[in-house]
């Protein structure tokens, strides 16, 4: 009893108090001191990006207008939209340009990454001009694609009148056909370095030693690349796609710089669609619902292509 | 009798001392929100007289709160004297009242956006210099300048006819908004070459001015419109194209009525008109038009007064053999035009309503207001009737025509209600797509007039019934 009372008498005095011994005890766990750590970067994620992202469900769920608080109408709003013209042409227009844009920036990428991966002379200067349309601002670079492809005063008409290949101005972003096609060239151009960076990566992994083997045996350089290359950076590959494809899916800056989706609808895609008609059209129900559209497609594409890579495999 | 009975049933919410306060003016404005322009126009004349005291009207006392410090949102200028003079008056009033303010200018297609943030979170700017139907998507939002619009009126020769349309909430009948005018357009034109087929300007019939531009192209000069998705350019002639043909979106009721032959005959015409153009307008956004005229590419073209601003300083020779006139008239027979409409409101979450209404008073005051409008050589027409006789408009007969762009136009969303319906049917570029289907898309005019027709459909059907029991919750 004694003793107690001068264990109190101690911590009263401000010896050594009970809840600092607890608190040391905590920091010197893992687990706890883990947890701690992680908390200003899951706060991060949870009110940067968790937290819009549940607000942007909830609102395709809305019918909230600009001003004006909303209220749940459930699926309305993918109803009206399943309805919708415009909705049916912009997801065709999403999916030729993500699938003809990411199958393009594949193949020149992978074979751009071939090349680079070979010894010659200024090597390290190429690989770092290769990256340059990936390190330039996407507006800005939208800005330049802009003026390519001006009806009057493009440079690649006037080049090719120039040179006597054609006897009138190309109308790149006039007829519906050609603008979904200038816009893919565009969004190429500026997404091939991701894909050669990555792979170029994935193919300096590759043990030399694997093709000096397969050389021995007499294989050629197809024999190789199909027997070799192929398997070793398919992985790589179905990430570097994969990303891609989410990227190209969700594109906005270009389309809206260079055409806001005109002429007539032909390139919007999901990202511009929802942009305009939630922000200067003020329907911010509709625009959460059309963004929200994106999500499982994406999701679909990248269990395809983890499925692909597991048969692969 | 007949006119007091008329305005009697038709202000409903808007009791007689209100009536008295906003004059004449404002219970015009009251129950005539559905009304076109003309009838509004002849109501406001059939009116009794009143006897007004002789002299200017006292302004409004607004006791402006001490050590109010003002946050105003508006939009970048196209003229440099723009800029100057506002933030001259602004200056001016700073040290007039002892307050602050703290101006920002940016991108005028992102002021709607940032503007609807502040609706939404309820905090932001005090004023804003909105567009459009802007004041219409948050009414309740939004601070009562009955008050203001009315002495301002008064004072200055009354407020053009659509400027009522923009700036009254229908459900109530009150102001909730200043008109400040309007970046018109008129047709520019390159004036030798208008000779050179045989024309002194551009006609003011549609037919002779699409035959104008056949001859115009045969010569090699050919016209150019944006038929891209061009927030300004792009909206303002298609509607106009549209409305003068006898064509709309929606009636009065805001029931959708553009699958009509009225509108078919519009896009007949526009076909014709398109194969005149210089080829790629269908990806034209609002600055192609400006650089191509000022490279001497097209002959005629809509715009705004900064080609010939641009023209005067760089390009002379442009400046001096160019000029304009309002648009071409079609069978409607009276002017049906669409120009960008810019008008500023005071949020209600603001804690210096009176400072934020004092502010926009001093600035729209003559001493003010005409050295701004002056300054922004003819590119904002105003709303306000005696700010036409400025020595601005007559200085330059090149500018003249854009003096009565405000007193020629037509709301968006003609002849139906301003408000998110309206809205969104703009920023969908319906009316812009509707000819460009024509044009480019091989629609024909029904083709194109049906596909107009669901698009509209979408947004009058499911956004005007809804909104209203909103409000009266709020």
């Amino acid at each position: 009893m004694k003793e107690l009372s001068s264990v109190q008498a101690t911590s009263e005095k401000g010896g050594w108090p009970q809840p600092q011994l607890t608190f040391s005890r905590l920091m010197e766990s893992r687990n706890f001191l883990g947890f701690l750590l992680v908390i200003p970067a899951e706060a991060i994620l949870l009110i940067f990006l968790a937290y819009p992202f549940v607000l942007g469900l909830w609102l395709g769920f809305t019918d909230t207008l600009v001003g004006r608080k909303g209220e749940f109408i459930g699926f309305e709003n993918y109803v009206s939209l399943l309805k919708d013209s415009t909705f049916w042409l912009v997801t065709y227009n999403t999916f030729f340009y993500t699938i003809v844009a990411v199958i393009l920036k594949a193949i020149l990428g992978f074979a751009l990454a071939i090349i680079l991966n070979r010894d010659f002379k200024g090597k390290g200067l190429t690989r770092a001009i290769i990256l340059l349309p990936w390190i330039i601002p996407t507006a800005l670079s939208a800005i330049v694609f802009w003026w390519l492809y001006d009806s009057t005063f493009s440079a690649i008409s006037w080049s090719l009148i120039k040179m006597g290949l054609i006897n009138h101005r190309i109308d790149f972003l006039g007829d519906p056909n050609n603008a979904r096609l200038s816009l893919i060239v565009a969004n190429v151009w500026r997404g091939i370095p991701f894909f050669t960076i990555g792979l170029l990566a994935g193919l300096q992994t590759i043990n030399p030693t694997l093709y000096e083997a397969a050389a021995i045996d007499g294989a050629g350089s197809w024999s190789k690349f199909r027997r070799i290359t192929l398997p070793m950076v398919v992985p790589l590959l179905a990430v570097v796609t994969t990303f891609s494809t989410i990227w190209t899916f969700g594109d906005f800056q270009l389309v809206w710089v260079i055409t806001k989706g005109g002429p007539a609808n032909a390139t919007h895609l999901f990202g511009t669609l929802s942009f305009q008609r939630a922000i200067p059209g003020g329907h911010f129900g509709e625009g959460a619902a059309i963004s929200n559209f994106i999500l499982p497609i994406l999701v679909l594409c990248v269990l395809i292509s983890f499925k692909y890579l597991r048969r692969e495999d | 009798m007949e006119d007091k009975e008329f305005l009697e049933g038709e202000s409903e919410g808007l009791s007689r001392r209100d009536f008295l306060k906003t004059g004449l003016t404002g219970a015009a404005a009251v129950g005539f929100a559905g009304m076109p322009l003309d009838a509004l126009a002849q109501k406001a004349k059939k009116a009794p007289a009143k006897k007004e005291p002789a002299g200017p009207p006292e302004p409004p006392e607004f006791k402006v709160e001490k050590g109010a410090v003002l946050r105003v949102l508006r939009w970048e200028v196209f003229v440099q004297g723009d800029k100057d003079l506002w933030n001259k008056n602004t200056k001016k009033w700073e040290e007039l009242t002892g307050c602050k303010v703290m101006l920002e200018y940016i991108g005028w297609e992102d002021v709607r956006p940032k503007a609807a943030m502040a609706a939404s979170v309820g905090a932001g700017h005090d004023i804003v210099l909105g567009w459009h139907d802007d004041p219409h998507l948050y009414p309740d939002k939004l601070i009562d300048v009955t008050d203001l619009a009315t002495y301002l009126g008064k004072k200055y020769g009354g407020w053009e006819p659509v400027c009522l349309k923009y700036a009254i909430n229908p459900k109530t009948g009150r102001w909730i908004a200043i008109p400040m005018g309007g970046p018109v357009n008129c047709i520019n034109y390159r004036e030798s070459w208008v000779k050179e087929v045989g024309y002194g300007k551009p006609p003011s019939d549609i037919q002779e001015f699409i035959k104008m531009c056949k001859k115009l192209k045969a010569k090699g000069h050919p016209p150019g419109f944006a038929l891209g998705h061009a927030v300004g350019d792009g909206n303002n002639w298609t509607h106009h194209w549209l409305w003068t043909f006898g064509g709309k979106c929606v009636d009065k009721g805001g029931n959708v009525v553009i699958n009509s032959p009225e509108t078919w005959n519009a896009l007949e015409a526009v076909k014709e008109l398109y194969e005149t153009l210089i080829p790629g307008t269908a990806s034209w956004l609002d600055p192609h038009n400006n650089k191509a005229f000022l490279a001497g590419e097209i002959s005629v073209t809509t715009n705004g007064i900064s080609i010939y601003a641009a023209a005067k300083g760089k390009w002379p020779e442009i400046a001096n053999d160019m000029n304009h006139v309002n648009m071409p008239i079609g069978p409607v027979g009276r002017p049906t035009e669409l120009h960008l409409f810019n008008q500023a409101f005071i949020f209600k979450f603001t804690r210096f309503p009176n400072a934020c209404k004092h502010y926009l008073m001093f600035m729209l005051e003559e001493p003010q207001a005409g050295p701004w409008i002056d300054a922004m050589i003819g590119y904002v027409a105003p709303g306000l009737k005696a700010y036409k006789k400025l020595p601005i408009w007559t200085s330059d007969p090149k500018i003249t025509p854009f003096r009565e762009c405000i007193a020629n136009m037509l709301w968006n969303g003609y002849e139906g209600p301003e408000g998110p319906a309206s809205a969104a049917a703009m920023a969908e570029y319906v009316v812009v797509d509707l000819m460009g289907d024509v044009c480019v898309g091989g629609k024909t005019p029904k083709e194109a007039a049906l596909i107009a027709e669901k698009r509209l459909a979408r947004y009058y059907k499911k956004a005007t019934p809804k909104a209203a029991p909103k409000e009266k919750k709020a």
